[in-house]
């Protein structure tokens, strides 16, 4: 109980949890909204692999002396950009391509950092440091969230129809290809900053999992959209606070509060459905 | 006045597979053009090349100088992709309204308008809210069709439409295309291996075979052999070379 009287001195907020939950919420919002479209179109994966792209990276990055940042979001950007254009021009046959990816990317960054010893260091993009994160960090997150919410907002009614039906689409002159690459640019921001915070091992599933319980609740595109928003921000919050109250690894709590929230889901369909 | 679409002397190659062979027909304003053809015959190719999906390796497809090819209301086969998608039947059928303009990022008061007329045409909008994911086969069509009404004013591609359905459902599914074709006007071009039904309410007829290609007005076909050959009548010319060569 000690923990919670804690919890609501003022100083606390100010500095150990006002930075996390500014950066936190908007990560999960860009991860809810893209999480939709890449969990309809079948491309889960991809966020996975490209969070272990972007692990070897920030590796590589972090020894050579580069900054990191600078460094991890073109080469995600690249991959992205070039998984997104596999699978839509269906040479990706199977999710090999994926694995292969992440696991060689992930390889040469563990090569890297260990050959430099710096393991505590990299140990952060591996597990995330969401605790302590800069104000630099925190205001790159913004920004990309506001990047994000921006473009999502005014390509909605066409991610919709990409998403649904890329033919049709593609035949009313809609520049599929086009969206897809926004899409694809857009995941790999968020990806990179989502590492910083959730960590490469965790981030895919706060694309993933929020979208999935939205879909267990709405019928609606829309519906979907704004739920998995409100679920995945509330289960960040709800997450990142039993983290602090009982001393866990924030990322991984985070995580496990949204799976208890997507069961949750799946029983409260199954109960209606039953009905 | 020009044909609404034409295709002269179109050609697909796939490697060295020639899956369409100088192909050449025409599709006049408020025409009913059924293609007939087995599977592998290049039907599903010749939809991609109208849709511009696929490239030509020769030929050209032309359209009537106050039709755009994008304005094509395209009707998809059936497919399993879509079947947990959560949208409700407006989301879908609006979607249909997005090729009219390239850069609003939201839907006018006249692409409402058509969608809401389109569901009304097509006895759906009772059905607005529900989830597409939860209708029936024929339901869906429905809904799809009402898209496609809402990217066109002139022209429909249907692939396939009665696929799945069963034969009530079908028959009403033809009927409400024959109405849109007769009343409104709107020409179409419906591909399909159903001979009897497809064929019932068109007025030209494209038949497919993998070394040729017949473009006929539908009397012609129905008196021709290849029809009675489907039908059964007469020994196809197939059959008879065979029993030459057993001879």
């Amino acid at each position: 109980m000690d923990n919670v009287q804690q919890l609501f001195t003022p100083e606390l907020w100010q500095y150990v949890m006002l930075r996390p939950l500014i950066g936190g919420i908007a990560i999960a919002i860009c991860a809810a909204l893209l999480g939709t479209t890449l969990v309809l179109r079948r491309y889960s994966m991809i966020g996975d692999g490209l969070s272990h792209v972007g692990y070897g990276a920030l590796c590589v990055a972090s020894v050579m002396g580069f900054a990191p940042l600078y460094v991890a979001i073109p080469v995600v950007l690249v991959s992205a950009l070039l998984l997104f254009w596999l699978s839509e021009s269906g040479k990706l046959k199977g999710d090999y391509v994926i694995a292969l990816f992440s696991t060689t990317a992930m390889a040469i960054g563990i090569l890297f950092s260990s050959k430099a010893g710096l393991t505590n260091d990299v140990s952060h993009y591996m597990f995330g440091s969401i605790l302590s994160l800069e104000r630099s960090d925190v205001v790159l997150c913004v920004i990309t969230a506001a990047v994000v919410i921006a473009i999502f907002l005014l390509l909605y009614h066409r991610i919709f129809a990409v998403t649904f039906d890329g033919n049709f689409s593609k035949a009313t002159g809609i520049p599929v290809r086009f969206y897809h690459m926004v899409i694809a640019a857009l995941i790999a921001l968020t990806v990179v900053m989502g590492m910083m915070l959730m960590g490469t091992l965790l981030i895919s599933s706060l694309i993933v999992v929020p979208t999935l319980s939205a879909m267990r609740l709405c019928r609606s595109f829309r519906g979907v959209v704004i739920s998995s928003v409100c679920i995945s921000v509330s289960c960040f919050v709800l997450g990142l606070f039993i983290a602090v109250l009982c001393d866990f690894t924030p990322g991984a709590t985070v995580v496990v509060t949204n799976v208890a929230f997507y069961l949750l889901c799946c029983l409260f369909s199954r109960i209606r459905g039953a009905e | 006045m020009t044909p609404l679409l034409s295709c002269n002397d179109v050609t697909v190659r796939f490697g060295t597979n020639t899956v369409l062979d100088k192909l050449n027909f025409c599709v006049e304003h408020g025409d009913y053009l059924t293609v007939i053809g087995k599977n592998g015959s290049g039907k599903s190719t010749l939809i991609r090349c109208l849709l511009r999906l696929c490239p030509l390796t020769g030929g050209s497809i032309t359209a009537a100088e106050d039709f755009q090819r994008r304005e094509i209301g395209y009707l998809p086969q059936q497919s399993g992709v879509q079947k947990d998608f959560p949208a409700t039947v407006e989301e879908v059928v609006r979607s249909g309204c997005l090729g009219n303009h390239r850069f609003l990022p939201f839907y006018t008061k006249e692409d409402k308008l058509e969608a809401e007329k389109n569901m009304h045409k097509l006895g759906i909008c009772s059905l607005r809210k529900r989830s597409y994911r939860t209708l029936s086969g024929g339901q869906q069509q429905r809904v799809l069709l009402a898209r496609a009404l809402c990217a066109t004013q002139k022209l429909l591609l249907l692939d396939e439409p009665v696929n799945g359905l069963d034969p009530k459902v079908s028959a009403e599914f033809y009927d409400i295309i024959r109405e849109l074709n007769r009343k409104d006007g709107i020409a179409v071009i419906m591909v399909s291996h159903d001979m009897t039904n497809g064929l019932r309410d068109a007025k030209h007829v494209l038949y497919l075979e993998e070394d040729a290609q017949y473009f006929t007005d539908i009397e012609t076909f129905r008196e021709s052999e290849q029809a009675q050959r489907l039908r059964g009548e007469i020994p196809s010319g197939a059959h008879l070379r065979e029993v030459r060569q057993d001879g």
